[in-house]
Formats: structure tokens, sequence, C-alpha cells
């Protein structure tokens, strides 16, 4: 009971000093909100980053040529053998006639249909194919080995040299942009955490006063650390709507995709939502450590 | 019975001077004693060590049974409790009002809203203060805020009153007043401990006075003894 007054009363003259100390409080709150919209933006930015090269690593497909004589049950056999292996997307092994290829080259150029038009089944140079999917785009060249392997395929392509390039390339992007962000949130924390220190610093007497009349130390604490996270609160409402209704607004303006649509924009439901927690929490967090830190300092611990 | 014992204090500050040299005092319950001594002679640590604002380096200092020496910088709001502090520069909250300037002093020991509210008024009126209640620091006059600053060393019942010069900021008239309110509360059992430079407020009272030079107690007037 006595523990549950002495809460209430900390949270109440939490808020009773937080509008006291007016323009200090309003000083942490812009400084949060600032520093909080700038990690928002480095965050949407990242994660779309990421998004974006996981979506063209995802589209890379090998493309297995099946010898020319090859019978229907042969076929099939490959089909089999392909499912197999292990890191292939076992839904995604799509079997391309070659007379349907023909069909499509002849659509796309009349030079194509010129001297293809003839062509029967037999006599066709064209190679039915299997295009396949892999799970995991760093072991292409051991699958692409290991189809190789398998009875009837004659030649394997997936793109090999530019597929790593890629690889190495967005890999670099997304660790890039990742520690970009980590940067920005520590940055964050010690300017909210120094501009909380100076609202502090400026109530140093009333610390004082508070471990005079017999105040111990967490009851001196706790109504600033409640202070902190109010203040971390309030810095983050801004940011937050920013996220939600900027990058839902973004998102609608550009149609999902950014320039090409090879962009893909990550889709704001549940995006937004997840971001706005994050923002709030780092405000939470940081707010709180950061007056409990600069508090410490005058309670001669 | 002795509320407050020094026994062989010593205190060096890290700077290496020392402030107090080998000093006993003993200090009985309900007593009323005055500090006097030039500036610099120790009176100010004497009275810090008392209320653990600073530590002996050598001695022992016992105060309503607590050892102070041994007190860890976590636990001093054990000892806070137990006793009250004036200062020359009252110490309130400018934030608060004098109600709530007190009533905080009975709010960090988590009592029930009621209760706060029945000492608070008791004790402003007793120290006649009970119309200013809802006056913020800034307009109450320099005797008035000592005022309060007595009511909320003493809301809580202590059985020491610590004053560190509690006149120095006063004129004459608005000091004696505050003596008057220091007697009230003396007679009501609370020993009462006041380092001043006032010396005809020493003369006037007539209670015990300890006279310090360089460190070291060189008199100990009894009740009515110091005339000078």
């Amino acid at each position: 009971m006595k523990a549950f007054r002495i809460l209430g009363r900390n949270i109440r003259d939490s808020f009773k000093s937080v509008f006291r100390n007016f323009s200090l409080s309003l000083a942490s709150i812009s400084c949060i909100t600032i520093t909080l919209i700038v990690v928002a933006v480095s965050i949407v930015l990242s994660l779309n980053v990421n998004n974006f090269t996981e979506l063209i690593e995802k589209d890379v497909t090998i493309v297995a040529f099946l010898k020319v004589d090859i019978t229907k049950e042969e076929t099939e056999k490959v089909y089999d053998k392909i499912i197999t292996l292990d890191n292939i997307e076992k839904e995604n092994v799509e079997f391309r006639d070659k007379m349907d290829i023909s069909e499509e080259m002849m659509a796309s150029s009349d030079k194509f249909k010129s001297f293809m038009q003839d062509w029967t089944r037999e006599e066709s140079p064209i190679q039915d194919t299997y295009q396949i999917k892999v799970t995991d785009i760093n072991l292409i060249h051991k699958t692409a080995e290991e189809l190789k392997e398998i009875e009837n395929i004659d030649v394997v392509q997936y793109g090999e040299g530019m597929v790593e390039q890629l690889v190495s390339v967005f890999d670099a992007v997304r660790k890039g942009s990742i520690a970009i962000v980590v940067a920005l949130i520590i940055v964050t924390a010690f300017l909210i955490a120094n501009t909380i220190k100076i609202t502090i610093m400026s109530r140093k007497r009333e610390i004082e006063i508070m471990r005079l009349v017999g105040a111990s130390n967490m009851n001196i604490r706790l109504p600033f650390i409640f202070e902190g996270l109010i203040l971390g609160i309030f810095g983050s409402i801004i940011p937050i709507l920013i996220t939600i209704y900027g990058y839902t607004a973004l998102y609608d303006h550009f149609g999902g995709q950014l320039f090409t649509q090879f962009i893909k924009l990550i889709e704001p439901t549940p995006f937004v939502y997840l971001n706005s927690l994050v923002l709030l929490v780092i405000g939470m967090v940081v707010g709180m450590f950061g007056s409990a830190r600069a508090v410490r300092k005058y309670l001669k611990i | 019975m002795d509320i407050i014992r020094l026994q062989n204090v010593k205190k060096t500050y890290k700077t290496g001077t020392t402030a107090i040299y080998d000093l006993d005092l003993n200090i009985k319950k309900g007593e009323f004693v005055f500090i006097i001594g030039s500036t610099g002679c120790g009176k100010s640590t004497l009275i810090k060590m008392l209320y653990r604002e600073e530590k002996p380096t050598n001695g022992k200092i016992l105060v309503g049974g607590l050892d102070v020496g041994k007190i860890r910088n976590g636990k001093v709001y054990k000892l806070r409790r137990k006793i009250g502090v004036v200062f020359q520069n009252f110490q309130l909250l400018q934030n608060s009002t004098a109600y709530e300037n007190v009533a905080f002093a009975l709010e960090v020991l988590g009592l029930p809203k009621e209760e706060i509210h029945s000492k608070v008024i008791k004790v402003l009126d007793l120290v006649g203060l009970k119309s200013k209640a809802k006056q913020y620091p800034n307009h109450l006059s320099g005797g008035e805020q000592q005022r309060v600053a007595i009511a909320r060393a003493i809301v809580n019942g202590p059985k020491i009153l610590i004053c560190d010069e509690p006149t120095g900021n006063l004129d004459p008239k608005t000091s004696m007043e505050i003596m008057e309110v220091l007697e009230a509360i003396n007679k009501l059992g609370t020993t009462i401990i006041m380092v001043t430079h006032d010396i005809d407020i020493v003369k006037k009272l007539k209670k015990r006075v300890v006279l310090l030079d360089s460190g070291r107690i060189v008199k100990d007037y009894k009740e009515g003894e110091y005339k000078k």
C-alpha cells in the first residue's frame, strides 16, 4: 500500500515537473523528436533497401537445358532428380517445352519467325528447359554443379559471375545500411541523454533538498526516471506520425514501387506500426536511462 | 541521556586541511545548544558531520543511536528522517507552495494524504504560517521562508533539529521571531543544535554555548553562564 502510494506520487510529480520546467522539457522533447525522425527515415530506407535486394535475389533463376533428343519419360526422370536436391524451391521448378519457347521467340521478332516457323519438334535446335529457383542464393554455384551431374541435363546457366557479384554488392549495401542505423541510434541515445542531463542539472538543488528531507535514493530517482519516460513518449509522437502517415502517403503516391517495377516498396501495414513501436521503445528507454544516469551523479552513491 | 555523542572526532578534508581536532561533545536529550566561534573555526564542518553531509576521518559520532560515520551513502536517508535540518538560505523548492514544501518531507515517507494534510496544517500553525500555506516561496518574506523551512524540518516529529545559521539572512527583529519559534519547538522536547554568529541572540536566550576555535572546543558554557 505504502509502496503504491509512493509510486503514485512519483508519477504525479513527474507529470508536474514536466510542465513546471516546461522550457527545458520542450528542449528535451524537441531533441528527441528531431533525432528520432532521422532514425525513422534511416530505418525506413534501410529496410526498403534490404527488401528490394532480397526480392531481386529471389528472382535469380537457374536454367537447366535438357539434351535435344530427350524422350518424355527421361524428361520426367530429370524432374524427379531435380527435386531431390537440397537448395531448390521444390514448388518452383518449371518445365518449358521447346515448342513454347520457339512460339515466344517467333512472336517477338519477324526475323526469328522467317526461319523458325518450319521447324518440327525433331528438327528444332532449341532445347527443353527446367527453370529452377534456389532457396539460398549463396549456394547457387554448388546447386548448379549438382544439376550438371544429372543425366540428360546438357547445360546449366544462372548468370555465373554476375550473380555472385550482385550478391556481394547487395550484402555490402545491407550491412552498410544496418551499420548506419545502429550508429544513428547510438548517437541519438547520447544526444537525448545529454539533453536530459542538462534538464536535471538545473535541478541539482531540488535533488539536494530531497536528500535533506530523507528521501531515499530510489525515491529521488523514480520521479526523474518517469520524467525521462514521459519526455521520451512525447518526443516520439511526431516521428511516429511521420512514419505512419508519411510512409503510407509515399507508398500510395508511387503506387508501391520506386521508379521501376524492380524496386518494390514494403507494404505500409504492418511495417509502419512495427517501426513506430521501435521508435517509441527507443524514446522511452533512452529517456529513462538518460535521466537515471544524470540523477546518479547527484546521489553520491 | 545523551542524544548526540562525539568521541575523539577528527576531520581532515581531501585537500589536507584539518577542520576538527580530537573533539568530544555530549548533548543531552531536550537541550538547546549554541555553537559559536569565528569564521573557519570548524562550526559548519561539525554540524555537517551531524547530518552526515561529511564523514568524520577519525572518531565516533552517535546521533539518536545511529553511528553516523558508518552509514553508507545509500542509507543516509535513514538518519535524515530522524533529524531536521534548517539552513541560512532556507533551501525551499521554489516551484512548490509552502504547503507542498512541508508536505514533501512526509510524502517521501509514504504517509496517507489525510495524515499528511493534518500534520502539515498543524505544523504551519505552530510556526504561524497557516494563512500562507498556498504561497510560493518567492512571495514570502525571508522570515516567513525560514518558518516554512523550520516547519518542514519538524513536521516529521524529529528528536533533533540542526540549525545552520538560521537567522544569518534575517534582520534582528525577524531573527528574534524565529528564535521564539525555535524555543517553542525546544519546549516540546526537541533537542536543538544551532550554529550562529549572532551574539545578541546567544546572550538573550541564555542557553548552553559551545565555543569553537581552530577546530577545538575552547569553552563549554552551561546554561546562563555565557555573558561576554
